[in-house]
C-alpha cells in the first residue's frame, strides 16, 4: 500500500515536470511579444528591451524554466547553503500584466471554481442516479424513453449556449435567479456586498445546473447500462434464490456493483472539470480558474497561465490518486501492489 | 404424496421474433430424499423448467402456465412474499458456473450469513457459526479463517462448494442443481459429485439434478427424466434407462457418450441441431434429426406412453416395440462387449 502510493507519487512528480514543459514550449510558439504588450501603446526597442529584462524574457527558454522551477520547489537549496530554513513557501511567480504574484489570484480563483465542479458533481449525481436506476428497472417505459431523450439533448447542448438560454429565461425575463456574479460563502471580498451560504448557494444553482447538464446526461447512460447488465449477472440470481427480497437484491447485490465504474468515472471527471468550468464561469461571470485561465491567454500572461496548468495538474493527480485508493476500499478484488 | 408435483408445465418467451416456447407441457413428481436426474441438450428446456419452479424468469416476458405443487401449495400461484419465504429455505438451488455465481463484493461468510439470516430469526453470530458448520461439511479448510475471503481468493471447486453450502444452509427439502459440475475440471467435477451425494444422506434433501452428462445422471439419480425441445420424451426409473432406453433420441445421447474402455474409432452423434423454439418442427419434434423417422412421425407428436413391461417408464415415439426393443438391445450388447 505505501511502496504504491510511492510509486505512484514518483510518477506523479514525472508528470507534472512533462505538463509544465509542454505548457512552456506551447507558450514560446504562440508568436506573441508580452514584453511589447507591457510597453502599451508607445512602443520604442527601448521599453521592449527593458521589458524584457525585467520580465527576464531575455534569458534562454530553458533558463525560464530552470527558474520557475526553482520557485516551485518547496526545498530552498540556496538558502540552505547560507544556513538559512531549508523551507520555502512554493512560488508560481509574478503575472506579467499586472505584477501580482499568482499564488494569490490562483487560491482567489480556486475555491470559486471548487465550489462550481464539486457542487456541480453532487448536481448531477443527484439528477442521474435516480433517473439511471429507475430507466434500468423499466426499460422501453415512458420514464426510459423521457430519459433517454434528456440524455441526448444534453449531450448535444453546449453548456455556453444553455449558460445563456438558462440566464435570459430565469434571469432576465423571470426574475427567479441573479443575473450572474458570484458570493462567497464567507466574508464578502472588497467591493461586493453578497455573502454567506444562502447567497453563495443561491447565486450557484443556474451554474451548476449548466454545468451538470452534460454530464448528468452521460451518467444516466452509464448508471442505466451498469445496472442493467448488473440485473443480469448470476450473483444477482443466486441472491434471489436465497429469497431476498427485490429491494435488498437491488440494494446489497445490484448498486454496490453496478456503481463501482460510476466511482472511477466520477474521481475523473471532477479532476477534468476545470475544462468544462472554463465556459460556464466565462458564461456566469464567476471569478474561478476557469475565466482567470481565458484572461491570462488573452494577455499572453504566461505565468498565470502556467500557474493555473500548475494547480491544475496537482489536482488532477491527486484526484485519481485518491480515486485509485478509494476503489481498491470499495472493490476486493483490486489490490494495490 | 409427492414433494414436488409438476403438472403439465407451459414457459413461453415474449422475445422480438415471437413466442418461444421454452417448456411445453411439462409433467414430473419428485419424492422426499430421491434424486430426479433431468437430461438433454443445451436449449432443450431442462433449466428454464426448475426457473420456472423458482420463480426466477424475467417475469416481464415470460408466460407460465400448469402447476408446480410443493408440500401440496402451488409456487406458481404464490404470493411473491410466501415464494420468497420458500426459496433458499425450502427450495434451493445450486448454478452451473460457480465463477460468476457469488457477489464478487461481498465476503463468502457474509452471503453464507445472509441466506440464514433471511430465513431465520437468528443473531448474525450464530448465523456465522451456521455458516463455520457448513464450510467444513463441504470440505472446505481453514473454515473460520476462509469466512472473511472474498469470492476471487477461491478456486472454481472451492467456490461450488460455497455454493452448495450455501444451498444446504438452512436445511431444504428440495435442492435444485443446474449443472453443478459443467463448468468444473473432471477430477473437482467428481469430488463435487461425491460431495453432493454424501450430503443427500446427511440432509435427506431431494435433488433435481439438471444435466447434459448421462455419467452424472448413472451416478447420482434415482429416477431420469429425458428433455428434447422443450418436451418430456422419455421418462425412467434410472436402470431402464440404460438398460431398455426406448427413445432414439436417447439412443443417440448413449452413443454420444465416450468410452475410455474400447478402442471405438468414433463417437455416435445425434446430426443435426435442436430446432428453433419459435417454430419447433410438426409432429415428433426430434424427427428431423431421426434415423428411424416414419410418415407418422411429419405428422403426429406421440404422447408419452407407458412402455409396456416397464412399470414407471414412459417414453414418447411412433416406433413399434420390437424395432425399439431391437435397437435397445444392441446398444446395451454393444456396450457390454465393449465394458467385457
Amino acid at each position: 500500500m505505501i511502496r504504491y502510493i510511492i510509486r505512484r507519487l514518483l510518477w506523479a512528480v514525472v508528470l507534472f515536470v512533462a505538463v509544465t514543459i509542454v505548457t512552456y514550449v506551447i507558450f514560446f510558439l504562440i508568436p506573441a511579444d508580452p514584453a511589447a504588450r507591457a510597453c502599451g501603446q508607445q512602443v520604442t526597442p527601448e521599453c521592449v528591451a527593458r521589458a524584457k529584462h525585467y520580465l527576464g524574457l531575455d534569458r534562454p527558454v530553458y533558463v525560464q524554466y530552470a527558474k520557475f522551477f526553482g520557485r516551485l520547489v518547496p526545498f530552498d537549496i540556496h538558502g540552505l547553503a547560507h544556513g538559512h530554513e531549508p523551507f520555502k513557501t512554493p512560488s508560481l511567480g509574478i503575472s506579467f500584466s499586472n505584477r501580482q504574484p499568482v499564488n494569490g489570484i490562483v487560491v482567489r480563483a480556486a475555491p470559486v471554481t471548487a465550489s462550481l465542479v464539486f457542487g456541480g458533481a453532487i448536481t448531477w449525481l443527484l439528477i442521474s442516479v435516480p433517473i439511471g436506476i429507475l430507466s434500468a428497472l423499466r426499460p422501453r417505459s415512458l420514464l426510459d424513453r423521457g430519459a433517454m431523450t434528456f440524455v441526448l439533448i444534453g449531450i448535444s447542448a453546449h453548456p455556453v449556449w444553455l449558460g445563456l438560454i438558462f440566464l435570459y429565461l430565469f434571469a432576465f425575463k423571470v426574475h427567479v435567479f441573479p443575473l450572474g456574479e458570484y458570493c462567497n460563502m464567507f466574508h464578502a471580498p472588497a467591493g461586493s456586498s453578497c455573502a454567506g451560504p444562502v447567497q453563495w448557494f443561491y447565486h450557484l444553482i443556474l451554474p451548476w445546473f449548466t454545468y451538470s447538464i452534460l454530464f448528468a446526461a452521460l451518467y444516466v447512460r452509464m448508471i442505466r447500462a451498469n445496472v442493467i447488465e448488473t440485473l443480469s449477472e448470476d450473483y444477482v440470481r443466486t441472491a434471489r434464490a436465497k429469497g431476498a427480497s427485490e429491494s435488498r437484491v437491488m440494494r446489497s447485490h445490484v448498486l454496490r456493483n453496478a456503481m463501482l465504474p460510476v466511482v472511477t468515472m466520477l474521481g475523473m471527471d471532477i479532476a477534468l472539470g476545470l475544462g468544462g468550468a472554463i465556459f460556464t464561469e466565462n458564461v456566469y461571470d464567476l471569478p474561478g480558474l476557469g475565466r482567470a485561465l481565458v484572461q491570462s491567454l488573452n494577455n499572453f500572461d504566461l505565468p498565470i497561465t502556467q500557474g493555473i496548468v500548475v494547480f491544475g495538474t496537482v489536482a488532477i493527480i491527486g484526484f485519481n490518486l485518491v480515486v485509485d485508493l478509494l476503489y481498491a476500499a470499495i472493490d476486493p478484488r483490486i489490490r494495490l501492489s | 404424496m409427492a414433494l414436488l408435483e409438476v403438472r403439465d408445465l407451459k414457459t413461453y418467451f415474449k422475445t422480438d421474433d415471437g413466442i418461444v416456447k421454452a417448456v411445453d407441457g411439462v409433467n414430473f413428481s419428485v419424492e422426499k430424499g430421491r434424486t430426479l436426474g433431468i437430461v438433454g441438450e443445451s436449449g432443450s428446456g431442462k433449466s428454464v423448467t426448475c426457473l420456472t419452479i423458482m420463480g426466477l424468469n424475467n417475469k416481464k416476458n415470460t408466460i407460465t402456465m400448469g402447476e408446480a405443487l410443493f408440500n401440496d401449495q402451488d409456487l406458481l400461484r404464490m404470493s411473491p412474499r410466501r415464494l420468497r419465504d420458500i426459496r433458499g429455505n425450502d427450495i434451493a438451488m445450486i448454478f452451473q458456473d460457480p465463477m460468476t455465481s457469488l457477489n464478487p463484493v461481498h465476503k463468502i461468510g457474509n452471503q453464507l450469513r445472509e441466506a440464514v439470516l433471511l430465513h431465520q430469526d437468528v443473531t448474525k453470530k450464530q448465523a456465522r457459526a451456521r455458516a463455520v458448520e457448513l464450510l467444513k461439511a463441504v470440505g472446505i479448510p481453514r473454515a473460520e479463517r476462509r469466512l472473511d475471503d472474498y469470492p476471487h481468493q477461491f478456486s472454481g471447486g472451492m467456490r461450488q462448494r460455497v455454493m452448495i453450502a450455501m444451498a444446504l444452509i438452512n436445511d431444504p427439502d428440495l435442492l435444485i442443481a443446474d449443472e453443478p459440475t459443467t463448468a468444473l475440471d473432471v477430477t473437482t467435477q467428481a469430488q463435487i459429485l461425491n460431495l453432493m451425494i454424501n450430503l443427500q444422506k446427511d440432509f435427506g434433501s431431494a435433488i433435481i439434478m439438471i444435466t447434459h452428462d448421462l455419467g452424472v445422471v448413472a451416478e447420482t439419480a434415482d429416477d431420469v427424466l429425458v428433455m428434447y425441445a422443450a418436451e418430456v420424451v422419455e421418462q425412467a426409473p434410472v436402470e431402464d434407462i440404460f438398460r431398455r432406453p426406448h427413445m432414439p433420441y436417447t439412443w443417440g445421447l448413449l452413443g454420444s457418450l465416450p468410452r475410455l474402455d474400447t478402442e471405438t474409432e468414433r463417437l455416435v452423434q445425434i446430426t443435426g441441431q435442436p430446432p428453433s423454439m419459435l417454430r419447433p418442427p410438426a409432429g415428433c419434434r426430434f424427427n428431423p434429426r431421426c434415423p428411424y423417422v416414419m410418415d407418422i412421425c411429419k405428422q403426429v407428436n406421440p404422447p408419452l406412453e407407458q412402455v409396456t413391461g416397464d412399470p414407471g417408464h414412459l417414453a414418447a415415439c411412433h416406433l413399434d416395440e420390437e424395432t425399439k426393443d431391437k435397437e435397445a438391445a444392441k446398444l446395451l450388447a454393444g456396450a457390454l462387449a465393449e465394458a467385457s
